[in-house]
Formats: structure tokens, C-alpha cells, sequence
């Protein structure tokens, strides 16, 4: 296929709509209470679902006797255990881990036993809820409740109680002969590690942990599904990718995937949290059972005590350094909780923990573990602000050590293009210097800080994903444009979609109408995850667009009764290649689009792809802290985002994704943690009592964005929804260490933990 | 269960319902009365994501029984636009980004809105105090208090 030269693509072009801020298509409707998310859709004769979950942090399911409750009038079906077909232990991908059929289909309905409180044991359709909810309390589940084991720690030593009996550690050779709690042991390394421990002249080595904390995504999960008596089923829910609910349903209930519509709802919030299923499967067996629709819609406090969460960690992060500033080498050990079933996201943790630095000599051991916890879930960038949390605070210690500015410090190591990660690959052009510097300049680096406050920085870095993604973009007959894609719009991305799309075609971008295609109408797309959406599904967009231009120039060269590459496509319009093509007056998309009956029928251009070369983006954060002596509570007082977007698509929300990421690091960092009772049971299982940052806890953050531009994408874009959640643990650690004098090595550096640290600090002289 | 008859006016426009004792007004506003425009993310008070106008005063609708609205004023989101004018918080919000997924977003704007009705010239802590009941996980607040600071502005303006 011939590359039609096409003015405004190239990254260095003057752009007219990528890097504009004008409304978003999806935001009327949002502004107006009329988008319609996952809980606001129903169907006649829709029945109502709930689940009866485990009150058990570990119990062996010795029977469940449902004859009550299937006899209760108003119920219409009822589906346990024995409803799912077991499934064989197989890892396939999902977004940016790795799923096993055998595990899911008992995280979505527990079979031998219950591995956490609120694992699902039953679930009822009934006509109202309150049926539903009588019908739970009928069923009769019959539980040998065992010993239970909650932290990581804990979980790895022999005498602990064994979750799964046939859990052999992966990666130990020889294998273990006994089972435990380890599903895997992962290492990276390079160099020689030994040798370059011995060239530094300082050497500091620290233990760090960190509590599980939810995604806390505001809108529960929530589904409709409807299945007909020919087993088609049409599954509305809220999730980041339909596709993959779709596959994943399909697997769990043994249906064919074309029997199967699945619509992704506008989605409340997911930052990974939904890339997996929970009430789908369970929807669809019991609409399928009973022949009616069935919703399903979370409680809170399910969300918290049965989706994933991501991991607490056990970490010790040691590394060397020479008098003048170069690190010599570097070592770490992560525990990572997996919860009920394996597969935390320690991998990709050991993969990110060092990569900001170009460091010789480095190792890095994981372990995947076990425990009686709901089964993690992604959350932005996983694995990552765990491991860069506990590294950054140890490269903020050493900078002290050297008495080196922090920034400084990170320059005369940072990673830049040919940095070698520890994972592999060489990196390409990459922003983490650009960072820096930009930092080292910002007037918040240099302003005055007052009594008791203290200035952090922290760096971070995550890896960005590409993947599989379609899209069909439409040339209607007045002109106008639709372009269907199929990852679901979390933040804006149908915004920036449209924005690319007319800058492709040079049309207004007001003429491009961006929609999420459901599963029948599109072909697959892997799901909004790995900042992937405006990479992946953006370069599937200009390739649709550019088949759109192609058409739409040879119908131009049928009228002119001139040669197809006899046209090019400029600002819109089609026009003869030069004055020795011919001399014809510019034909504009509107009037080809008119014409399209006549030259051949409807124009439209599509692109199936597997997007190559999503480029990593690096942030680094400031951040001032102020700390209460009295109660040890932690004010921020200012925070500035920066990082490297490649090319902001639409800044806003390019902005917007900063701010949050930071948000949600600053209650990462500072109350965020899951509360477990020697019960095994989860004591706070609520937003009064998971506290997540409000208006009031928070400044205004303040964002750069630097552009380097990503060489693989027409418009240099990188993906930017996760890195920002990377920096903010260590960069308010860093900040408080500096404002009390001591370092605390524990999130979240809650009041009475901070308090506590001060207090030591003075007993200790400090 | 006997059903209780409530009559209200939401919006402007006289509504009838039979709600049962336990029923909250968010669970007649979405599954009665077909406004979905309230949402509801934790039924207990800690997300404002339920926020309605209940003569005149603001609060969650998930923890008002539908019983009390009876003889009251609501006022939800989808009666915030004038026809096709939209509120000046609506289209702040909109040129401001101030949301990402936007579930937070209606119980927002009727906080705001309730806000602005008592305190035509908030300072910004004033709005963050103010809006510190309505839980947004999204944005990080900072593009929502601009929005609600640049709209107190232009309506003292106009
Ligand atoms: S649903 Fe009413 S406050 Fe959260
Ligand atoms: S925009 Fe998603 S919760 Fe506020």
C-alpha cells in the first residue's frame, strides 16, 4: 500500500486538533446526569441477582444445600459450585498479567473452599431484592472452618496454613518437594553484583512495607445480562474491556463467543480494578437458567471485601554508591501478596524497580504469595509504585549521605536513550532527564518552605503497553464522520480520538463523533489498560483514517478521470498532485462524501492492528509536606506533576490524569491500607473507614508535561494514565523524612506511625 | 409489605409514588421515577455521588427514607440544565475537564450548586471544605474547584 502523503501527521507538523482542548463528545451527557453506567440499565422482566458470600477468611465447603431457598416464591434460579465446570490450569494474558482458567472460575464462585471473607458461594435471581436477599439467608452452606493466614510474611513461613494443597513454587530448581504459600520465585539480574558492592563507598540497605489498597473506583461493579432460550446472551456491564469479559465468560460457561454481544457501559472508574470478572459469568448463568434478564450490582462494602485490591509488600531494597554520586550496584527482595490466588504483580515490580537508573551491577528477587485476601486486581501501573516506592526512598537517603541534591543526584544516574533496563530491552528515546531538569527549574524546587515542612522528589517509571486494537471510521453522506472503536472511554479518550481522527482527515474536529463499538460490531480489542487506549486504539484511528483517505482520493482521481496517485489528500480536500497531474479545484471530504453513491458506494476505512512500540513515560513529582509535631498528621501543601507525555493528544485530561495518579499516591502514602481483624476479617470494609483523599485533604496540583515525542506513534504519543501513580509514595516518604528528621519505612505513614517516629527520634537524640 | 403514597414535586414537575418503608429516595429516584442521573456508589452517606436538593437543603439521597420526601421539593441533576441552557457550573465543568469518568460528576454539580445558591464568593477552601462530602477518585479535585471558583466568578459577574 502506497503511504499517501498526508500533511499534519508528522509529529514536527503544525497540528490544528491534537493538542487542543475543546469538550469532550461523551461530556454533555455526563454533565447532564444522562450517561448511563454500568447500575442505570434495565430490561421487562428483569430479575434481580445477589450473592451469598463467605463470612469465612478459610474455610473447606463441605456442602450447600439450597432446597429453601430454590422453593422461596419469587426466586428463579440459583447457581453454585456446581454450575461452573472446572477448568484446567492455563496462563494466558490479561492487560498486563497473566490469568489462570482454574483460578478464575473459583475466584468467581469458590468450589473446595473459601479462601477469603466474601468469596462468592451462591448467588440467587429472584424477582426483587428482597426476596433475593431472603433467599440468601436460606441457603444452607456447610463450613469446616481452617486456620487462616492474612500477611505475606506470615504466609511463607512452614507452618503456615496451606491455601492451595498442590501449590509447588515455580521457579526454584530443583522444585520443592512440599507445597506452600509461594506460587512463583522470579530473579533479574546483571552484572556482577558482588564486585559492585565492593567499589562503593557507601552502601545503604532498608526494609519497606506496604498494605494492600483498593483502586476505589466510585461506581460498584455492575452488569445486566439476558441470555435466550438459543443460549445468545447480551451482556451489558461496566468494564475496561468488554473483549476481554467476553472471552472470559465465553471460557467460564463454555458458550461460543459469537454467541455472546457484550456492551460496555459508560464505566465509572476502573484504574485497573475492571479487567476482570466477578458478576458477569454469574449474571449469565442465571439468566440463562432462569430465561429472565438478570442485574447484578455491588455493594461497597463487596467492592472492598471481594475485588482486587493491589498488593501489600515485604521489600528490602539495598545500594551502593561511590563518593561522587554513581551508584555501583543495587539489590532487591520483594514479597508481593497475590491474595486467594497467584498472580500479584510482582513481576512486572521487579522489572520497574530500577529502571529509572542506569546501574551495572543489579539483582532483583520476587516472590508471588499466597494469602486468605481477595485476589489482586491491576491498579495503575501494578507493581510498580511498590517497588519505586521503596527504591526512591532509599536513592533520597543516599543522596542525603553523599549531601548531593535528590535531583541532582538522579541525574548523574537516570536512564536515557541506550540505557540498558534490567529487563532487557535498550530504552529509545525516553523523558526522565527531560524531567529532572524540568524540576530542577520549577519554581517549586526553589521556593522557601516554612516551619516543619519538608520538600520530596521521587521519580518513576512505567512501561506502557500496545496491543491489539480496531477501529471503523465512517464517511456519511453530509460529510460527517463516526468512528467506532472498541476500548472503553474511562477519561476522555473518545476526546482524543476525534481530535486524531481530524487531524488525519483535516476536518473540524466537531464533525467527528467518537463511539465505543460493542463486541458484534467491531472486531477484538484488548481493554483500556497499559495506558494503551490513546497509544494502541489512537494509531489504529489514524490508519482508519488514512484507508478513509485513500478511498476518498481515488474517488476524487474517478471524477477527475485522472490516475489514483495523481491525488493527494491536503487539509481536507482532495487536489491534483500538481499542475502536471491536472488543474481541478480542490474537492472537499463534504463533497466526495456526497458524491460516494455515485463513485463507487459508502467510503469508509478500518484498521486491525497490533500496536508496536508503546515508548515508556517517566514522571518526576515535588512535593512540600508540612507535619503536625503534636498529632503527627501530614499536610501536603503543594505538589507538582511532571512527565513525559510523548505528545499531549488533549491536555486536559492529559493534566487530569496526573492529578489524579498523584491523588490517589497521596492516600496510597498516607491512610489508605486494608484493616484485618485476628478473625481474618476485614474491619473496614467502607469509605468512612477506607479513608480515600477528599477536596479538603488536598492542594491544587500543579502539572508540566514534557513531550518526547514516541517515535512509533504518528502523533509521538505515550501512554500517561499510570506513571502517575508511581512517585507519589516515595516523594511524600521523602518529604516527611525531611520535615521530622527520621525515616519512616511503612505505608501508610499514618498519624500515630509518623507520631511514633518522632517520638523515637527525639529519645534517640534526634 | 403495605406500599406508603408519597407525593413530591422533583424538578419542577409533580411526581406520585408507593414506596415500602426500608426504600431510600435515591432507590425511588432510580428505580421509580427513572432519573439514573443520581448515582449510587456507597449507600452510606461517605460519597455525595447520591447528592439531591431537598427543599433547599442539600443531601444524600441514600440516606433519606422516600417516606420523608413526601409534600417536599427535589431537585436533582437532570433538572439542572434550563431546557437547553445549560447551568454555568455544567459547562465550567465541561471547558474545565473537571471530569474524567464522570460517575462523581452529578452529585457534584448539586453540591456546587448548593453552594453557590448560600455563597455566591467562596474561597478556595471554602469549596474544598464544601465539597470534602462528595468523593472523586478521578481527578484529584484541583480541575473541580477551578471549575466551581471560575463559575462563582462569572455568575457574580452577570
Ligand atoms: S451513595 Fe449516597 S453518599 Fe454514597
Ligand atoms: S471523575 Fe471519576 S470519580 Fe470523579
Amino acid at each position: 500500500m502506497n503511504d499517501i502523503p498526508l500533511a499534519g501527521t508528522a509529529p514536527k507538523a503544525e497540528l490544528k486538533w491534537v493538542g487542543t482542548r475543546g469538550p469532550r463528545p461523551d461530556g454533555l451527557d455526563k454533565v447532564t446526569g444522562r450517561a448511563r453506567y454500568g447500575a442505570d440499565f434495565r430490561l421487562p422482566g428483569m430479575l434481580v441477582g445477589r450473592v451469598l458470600r463467605s463470612p469465612h477468611a478459610h474455610a473447606r465447603i463441605r456442602g450447600i444445600d439450597i432446597s429453601k431457598a430454590a422453593a422461596l416464591p419469587g426466586v428463579k434460579a440459583i447457581v453454585t459450585r456446581d454450575d461452573f465446570r472446572d477448568m484446567p490450569s492455563e496462563f494466558v494474558p490479561a492487560g498486563e498479567m497473566m490469568v489462570n482458567y482454574r483460578d478464575i472460575v473459583r475466584n468467581v464462585m469458590a468450589r473446595e473452599k473459601a479462601l477469603y471473607e466474601g468469596h462468592p458461594v451462591a448467588a440467587v435471581a429472584a424477582t426483587s431484592a428482597s426476596i433475593a436477599r431472603e433467599a440468601l439467608s436460606l441457603i444452607k452452606v456447610d463450613y469446616e472452618v481452617l486456620p487462616h493466614v492474612i500477611d505475606a510474611a506470615e504466609a511463607m513461613r512452614a507452618d503456615a496454613p496451606l491455601l492451595d494443597e498442590t501449590m509447588i513454587t515455580a521457579g526454584v530448581d530443583p522444585a520443592p518437594t512440599k507445597p506452600s504459600n509461594v506460587a512463583k520465585r522470579m530473579e533479574f539480574s546483571t552484572g556482577d553484583l558482588k564486585a559492585g558492592f565492593a567499589q562503593a563507598d557507601f552502601v545503604i540497605e532498608r526494609s519497606f512495607a506496604t498494605k494492600p489498597v483498593h483502586q476505589g473506583y466510585l461506581e460498584p461493579h455492575a452488569c445486566l445480562a439476558s441470555v435466550n432460550e438459543a443460549g445468545q446472551a447480551e451482556l451489558w456491564c461496566t468494564t475496561q474491556g468488554h473483549f476481554v469479559v467476553r472471552t472470559h465468560c465465553a471460557k467460564l460457561l463454555d458458550m461460543e463467543m459469537s454467541q455472546i454481544r457484550v456492551i460496555a457501559t459508560e464505566i465509572g472508574g476502573g484504574f485497573g480494578g475492571k479487567t476482570v470478572v466477578y458478576l458477569e459469568p454469574l449474571a449469565l448463568a442465571l439468566s440463562s437458567k432462569s430465561k429472565r434478564p438478570v442485574k447484578m450490582v455491588m455493594t461497597r462494602e463487596e467492592v472492598f471485601l471481594s475485588t482486587g485490591p493491589t498488593s501489600g509488600a515485604h521489600m528490602k531494597v539495598k545500594i551502593g554508591v561511590r563518593k561522587d554520586g554513581k551508584i555501583t550496584a543495587a539489590e532487591a527482595e520483594l514479597i508481593y501478596e497475590a491474595g486467594a490466588f497467584q498472580g500479584s504483580p510482582v513481576g512486572p515490580g521487579c522489572m520497574c524497580a530500577f529502571a529509572p537508573y542506569e546501574i551495572e551491577n543489579a539483582r532483583v528477587i520476587g516472590y508471588d504469595v499466597i494469602s486468605n485476601r481477595p485476589k489482586v486486581a491491576a491498579y495503575r501501573a501494578p507493581g510498580a509504585p511498590i517497588s519505586e516506592y521503596a527504591v526512591e526512598c532509599v536513592i533520597d537517603e543516599l543522596a542525603q549521605k553523599l549531601g548531593l541534591d535528590p535531583v541532582e543526584f538522579r541525574l548523574k544516574n537516570g536512564a536515557k536513550a541506550g540505557t540498558r533496563a534490567l529487563y532487557g530491552p535498550k530504552f529509545g528515546p525516553i523523558g526522565l532527564v527531560a524531567t529532572l531538569e524540568a524540576a530542577k527549574n520549577h519554581p517549586h524546587y526553589s521556593a522557601p518552605l516554612g516551619p516543619n515542612q519538608g520538600r520530596g522528589v521521587a521519580s518513576g517509571f512505567w512501561f506502557n503497553i500496545g496491543g491489539e486494537s480496531c477501529a471503523s471510521l465512517h464517511i456519511n453522506e453530509d460529510g460527517s464522520v463516526t468512528l467506532m472503536i472498541g476500548t472503553p472511554d474511562i477519561g476522555g479518550s473518545r476526546a482524543s480520538m476525534a481530535l486524531m481522527a481530524a487531524e488525519t482527515l483535516g476536518i473540524d474536529v466537531a464533525h467527528v463523533r467518537t463511539l465505543i463499538a460493542d463486541t458484534d460490531s467491531i472486531g477484538y480489542t484488548f481493554l483500556t489498560g497499559g495506558s494503551r487506549a490513546t497509544f494502541a486504539t489512537g494509531m489504529a484511528t489514524v490508519d482508519a483514517a488514512k484507508a478513509a483517505i485513500r478511498q476518498l482520493c481515488a474517488r476524487a482521481a474517478k471524477i477527475w478521470e485522472i490516475s489514483e496517485d495523481a491525488v493527494v489528500w491536503e487539509d481536507g480536500h482532495a487536489k491534483p498532485a500538481g499542475q502536471n497531474a491536472a488543474t481541478f479545484p480542490p474537492m472537499s471530504l463534504a463533497e466526495l462524501a456526497g458524491k460516494a453513491g455515485k463513485t463507487g458506494g459508502p467510503i469508509s476505512g478500518h484498521a486491525e492492528i497490533n500496536a508496536q512500540g508503546a515508548g515508556p513515560s517517566f514522571g518526576t513529582h515535588i512535593v512540600d509536606v508540612e507535619v503536625d509535631k503534636e498529632t503527627g498528621r501530614v499536610d501536603i501543601k503543594r505538589y507538582t506533576v511532571i512527565q513525559d507525555a510523548g505528545k499531549a493528544v488533549h491536555p486536559g485530561y492529559v493534566e487530569g490524569q496526573f492529578q489524579g495518579g498523584a491523588a490517589q499516591g497521596v492516600g496510597w502514602a498516607l491512610n489508605e491500607e486494608y484493616v484485618y481483624g485476628a478473625d481474618g476479617k476485614l474491619q473496614n470494609a467502607g469509605f468512612l473507614d477506607y479513608r480515600m483523599p477528599v477536596t479538603s485533604d488536598l492542594p491544587m496540583i500543579d502539572t508540566v508535561i514534557v513531550e518526547i515525542p514516541n517515535p512509533a506513534h504518528p502523533f509521538g504519543v505515550r501512554g500517561v494514565g499510570e506513571t502517575p501513580i508511581v512517585p507519589p509514595m516515595a516523594a511524600i516518604a521523602n518529604a516527611i523524612s525531611r520535615a521530622i528528621g527520621t525515616r519512616l519505612c511503612e505505608l501508610p505513614m499514618s498519624p500515630p506511625k509518623v507520631l511514633k517516629a518522632m517520638q523515637a527520634h527525639k529519645a534517640n537524640g534526634g | 409489605m403495605s406500599k406508603r403514597h408519597v407525593s413530591a414535586v422533583v424538578n419542577g414537575d409533580p411526581v406520585e409514588f408507593l414506596c415500602t418503608p426500608e426504600q431510600t429516595l435515591l432507590d425511588v429516584l432510580r428505580d421509580d421515577l427513572d432519573l439514573t442521573g443520581s448515582k449510587e456508589c456507597c449507600s452510606s452517606g461517605d460519597c455525595g455521588a447520591c447528592s439531591v436538593i431537598l427543599d433547599g437543603r442539600l443531601v444524600c439521597s441514600c440516606l433519606v427514607l422516600s417516606a420523608e420526601a413526601e409534600g417536599k421539593r427535589i431537585e436533582t441533576i437532570e433538572g439542572m440544565a434550563k431546557g437547553e441552557e445549560l447551568h454555568p457550573l455544567q459547562r465550567r465543568f465541561l471547558e474545565h475537564a473537571a471530569l474524567q469518568c464522570g460517575i462523581c460528576t452529578p452529585g457534584i454539580l448539586i453540591a456546587a450548586k448548593a453552594l453557590l445558591e448560600r455563597e455566591p464568593d467562596p474561597s478556595e477552601t471554602e469549596v474544598r471544605f464544601w465539597l470534602a462530602g462528595n468523593l472523586c477518585r478521578c481527578t484529584g479535585y484541583d480541575k473541580i474547584v477551578r471549575a466551581v471558583l471560575d463559575t462563582a466568578a462569572e455568575m457574580r459577574r452577570s
